[in-house]
């Protein structure tokens, strides 16, 4: 299972890269897409919309089942990743890879209370 | 503290994830649900169904006993080694189970019913030969026994491969038919919408058999799969989508159900009095999204709800079954509730898929 170490992490599994521009991008772990199966259908945020933190923002269906994803931090969403929508098996080829939607945080000294790599991985052991 | 099937230990070894089904620990999947679909609609895989339980029903009375018991009709059974699909129903014509019953002689018959059920099943039939067959029935579960489902377009061709004799035994039989090959009870039966056997057979000879078979390549496939090929092949899941709350008539079920004249079957007084008011149809999504059971339909008819859904690696689109009021054609265009939006649907004849071809 990896953990990029330069990354954030919440408890409910999305990862958080922090952009050059202030922005974030966000994706699900590598271990929720191992745990879903095989990935069949996103339904990812319109541009625009404004989140708080912890609001379901997307969803994830497997063959299982459906899982929400929340917004990590409150903001605005600036992108979603039709690419992962239009092939949702991308999220279980390269899960860092497939992100699924960019935020503009209200503020983003929010993101420095999300976890790090290892305060993931003792979540998930 | 979940059962385990003789093959837990072979399920470990695989690397399976599992899940709990029916109070048994059982292989979800063994790496990828998908892969393990489309083997079996294109190759051959095999599941491990010893957590369903095999009743042998023998004596004189046997033949009377399963008239009454049970809502289709065991005189279609003539030649040695047919079977049938078959519901049990509870007088007000509520679902106990379904099953398929396997006759070998009047005094005869091998029934397989869900693991979920077994306990209640076997305790409602014996309940039903005290009360009207006396010493004349016995009622015998089988948990010495194991199942292995052998399933896919070149599953026989393997299972021959894998047990040296057993095709002179067996490739005769032809769809719901089974044959004794040795300890081996062969069946041409499965619940994937594909070719293949079903072998009943000791406990004590599964894993050897199992292992066979891997040797003549076939993999196995977990629970996983087998849901989305019952679901494409148009096949019920009890629980899901018909109970003990609901009737075979308004389950998609009247095919099973013999309502000839002349025998009297538990249910059928219930069944002739109520007339079906909601129907099971098959429904493809037409927009994106996935449908899921306990979903609200919208229809021109009235409301109805989603029994099973899923995606459908087959048809690469989103399926489900449905009970909604009758009156609903096939054709029809009705709403799904997907999460607060409501989403257009096609209501189509079921199966979805049988024998790797798409039909809808």
């Amino acid at each position: 299972m990896s953990t990029p170490a330069d990354l954030k992490y919440t408890k409910s599994h999305e990862w958080v890269r922090v952009e050059a521009d202030g922005t974030i991008t966000v994706g699900i772990t590598d271990h929720a897409q191992n745990a879903l199966g095989d990935i069949v259908f996103l339904e990812l945020p319109e541009a625009g919309r404004s989140v708080a933190a912890g609001e379901e923002i997307a969803v994830v269906e497997s063959v299982k089942a459906a899982s929400d994803i929340y917004a990590p931090v409150a903001g605005e969403v600036i992108a979603a990743n039709q690419d992962a929508a239009d092939a949702p098996e991308s999220v279980n080829t390269d899960a860092y890879a497939a992100w699924l939607f960019k935020i503009k945080p209200t503020n983003i000294a929010d993101v420095d209370s999300l976890l790090d790599a290892a305060g993931y991985e003792d979540s998930v052991a | 503290m979940p059962k385990q099937t003789p093959l837990y230990p072979a399920h470990l070894a695989a690397n399976a994830k599992f899940v709990d089904f029916g109070g048994w620990d059982m292989p979800i999947h063994y790496g990828s649900q998908l892969e393990e679909h489309k083997l079996v609609r294109e190759d051959a895989g095999m599941f491990d169904v010893s957590h369903m339980l095999p009743v042998d029903v023998s004596g004189a009375g046997a033949f009377d006993f399963l008239s009454h018991l049970l809502a289709n009709n065991v005189a279609k059974l003539k030649e040695p080694g047919k079977a049938l699909y078959s519901c049990m129903l509870k007088p007000d014509g509520g679902v106990i189970d379904d099953l398929i019953v396997y006759y070998f002689a009047q005094d005869d018959y091998r029934i397989v019913v869900n693991a979920g059920t077994a306990d209640k099943d076997v305790a409602w039939m014996r309940k039903q030969a005290a009360a009207t067959h006396g010493g004349n029935v016995s009622i015998t579960p089988r948990r010495d026994l194991a199942i292995i489902a052998a399933q896919g377009p070149n599953a026989r061709t393997r299972v021959w491969a894998a047990l040296p004799g057993s095709q002179a035994a067996s490739e005769g039989l032809k769809y719901f038919q089974a044959a004794r090959f040795g300890d081996i009870t062969i069946c041409r039966t499965g619940y994937t919408g594909e070719d293949g056997f079903e072998l009943i057979l000791p406990a004590t000879q599964v894993t050897a058999t199992w292992n066979a078979l891997a040797a003549a390549g076939v993999k196995p496939a977990g629970l996983g799969a087998r849901d989305t090929l019952r679901l494409e092949a148009g096949m019920n899941l009890y629980g899901q989508d018909m109970d003990e709350d609901v009737g075979p008539l308004e389950s998609g079920l009247a095919w099973t159900v013999d309502l000839s004249p002349g025998r009297d079957f538990i249910g059928r007084a219930a069944l002739e009095s109520a007339p079906p008011q909601r129907a099971l149809v098959g429904l493809v999504l037409a927009d994106r999204g996935i449908l899921r059971s306990h979903m609200k339909v919208v229809t021109a008819q009235g409301e109805g709800e989603t029994t099973s859904g899923s995606f459908a690696p087959s048809m690469n689109a989103s399926i489900a079954f449905a009970r909604v009021p009758a009156g609903v054609t096939v054709g029809d265009t009705v709403q799904v509730d997907i999460r607060g939006k409501l989403l257009n649907a096609r209501v189509v004849k079921t199966p979805f898929v049988r024998h790797g071809k798409v039909l809808v």
